[in-house]
């Protein structure tokens, strides 16, 4: 006989399956929403067509564009959802996910078509969503790119976060010591040298790339470009800031940083744990140590944390409560 | 400096100073299209936003600048105007 905690139990669990496959109940009995896969947040205007032409045949013409860039059908009736999940896939839109698993990755525009962007964010969202995606780990697990310091994404909110930077590199025939870098950066990084010709104060520096940009003459180039790696950040309604653990990782680099990131949660978060809050149980120089193994020398130091390129970029006076980084062996 | 960086004789002068983000750009571009293919436009800045974003816009068009000087306040850049086929 069915007890009423047996019902519950087995309610939940049926949540959970559909959960994991991107379908959430709603409030409204036998009604889901049907969360659709769009890393990046960027699609083709056949499947946001689609979306729209299922959405008013099977909901009620209403779509929800979620907080991570996912458009979600609402008010779909459960018995109808292998027609729209075929109807989906005729245009290879595919159904996104929820629960304790690797997230559909978000990004910004990235350095494809806006001009601030440092980094392919877009195809990075792609790859790692191609990669990773529906993973389990032992919560939730979400990554974003950004692809330079203005962080619209939230890179430094997000279980691991990569945002875009640049070093920037002088090539001094070019100068005319015009002075406009000096001016334009807004971390008085740069300064002008006896010569006339700027130098840049890398401790200072945040990589944003003003200077590049504003440079009339070309003569302020990009030097390397990368991405700082942040992990253990999440939102709600306990929030937890993410740490920068790296810098200027290549390109070729990321997924290795995502797989270590993962494996490392796995073996270490208790089951319901966000990686953030496995830190401050367990200390963040393990994770370190194995992060080092993939991006070497970029990794950062408890010295680098103290640099004015680094605290500035947190909100005022947060670096002050980051873990203190050990030296490792 | 300034005599240096400023040894060509522009076409046209545009002041620009106390006019604020993306309108100084806006003004810019519609001021180089009227002016024929290597034709130099004077255009004066204010510091801070418009140069971090000006120039940038300047370069994205495909237009060159061939010179650039700071002002007491702001800068003065001269911009040489591409053919349409490089914008």
């Amino acid at each position: 006989m069915d007890t009423d905690k047996s019902k519950e139990q087995r309610a939940e669990q049926r949540a959970e399956e559909l959960k994991a496959g991107g379908f959430i109940p709603q409030r409204q009995r036998g009604k889901i929403t049907v969360r659709c896969k769009a890393p990046g947040g960027r699609m083709t205007s056949e499947r946001l067509a689609k979306i729209a032409e299922v959405a008013q045949e099977y909901g009620q013409g209403l779509v929800h564009l979620s907080v991570r860039m996912s458009p979600e059908i609402l008010y779909v009736e459960l018995s109808d959802l292998d027609d729209v999940v075929r109807e989906l896939e005729e245009v290879g839109q595919e159904i996104a996910s929820c629960g304790k698993r690797f997230r559909v990755s978000t990004a910004c525009g990235g350095c494809e078509y806006n001009p601030n962007g440092w980094t392919d964010t877009q195809r990075l969202a792609v790859q790692a969503t191609d990669r990773f995606f529906g993973q389990e780990t032992p919560h939730k697990f979400k990554t974003t790119f950004s692809g330079c310091v203005i962080d619209c994404p939230r890179a430094r909110e997000t279980d691991l976060g990569f945002q875009g930077m640049v070093s920037p590199r002088l090539e001094d025939e070019k100068c005319t010591n015009c002075g406009i870098c000096v001016r334009v950066c807004r971390d008085e990084a740069l300064t002008m040298d006896a010569k006339e010709l700027p130098v840049r104060d890398a401790d200072r520096c945040t990589s944003c790339g003003d200077c590049i940009k504003s440079c009339p003459l070309d003569a302020m180039v990009p030097g390397r470009t990368g991405h700082a790696v942040y992990v253990g950040g999440k939102h709600g309604k306990h929030p937890h800031v993410a740490y920068p653990v790296a810098q200027l990782v290549p390109d070729d680099t990321v997924m290795d940083v995502i797989e270590a990131t993962m494996d490392w949660y796995r073996q270490h978060g208790n089951t319901g744990e966000r990686i953030g809050n496995t830190f401050d149980r367990v200390g963040i120089d393990g994770f370190r140590r194995a992060l080092r193994d993939v991006v070497g020398d970029g990794l950062l130091t408890a010295e680098d944390l103290q640099k004015h390129g680094w605290r500035s970029v947190f909100y005022r006076g947060l670096a002050d409560t980051f873990p203190q980084y050990g030296a490792l062996d | 400096m300034e005599s240096r960086a400023m040894e060509r004789q522009a076409d046209e002068k545009i002041d620009l100073r106390g006019t604020p983000c993306p309108m100084n750009w806006v003004k810019t571009k519609l001021r180089l299209e009227e002016l024929k293919q290597g034709q130099l436009l004077e255009v004066l800045l204010d510091d801070g936003e418009p140069m971090r974003n000006v120039p940038g816009s300047v370069k994205a068009e495909g237009h060159r600048i061939v010179a650039a000087a700071p002002l007491e306040h702001g800068f003065r850049l001269l911009i040489e105007r591409a053919g349409d086929a490089a914008q």
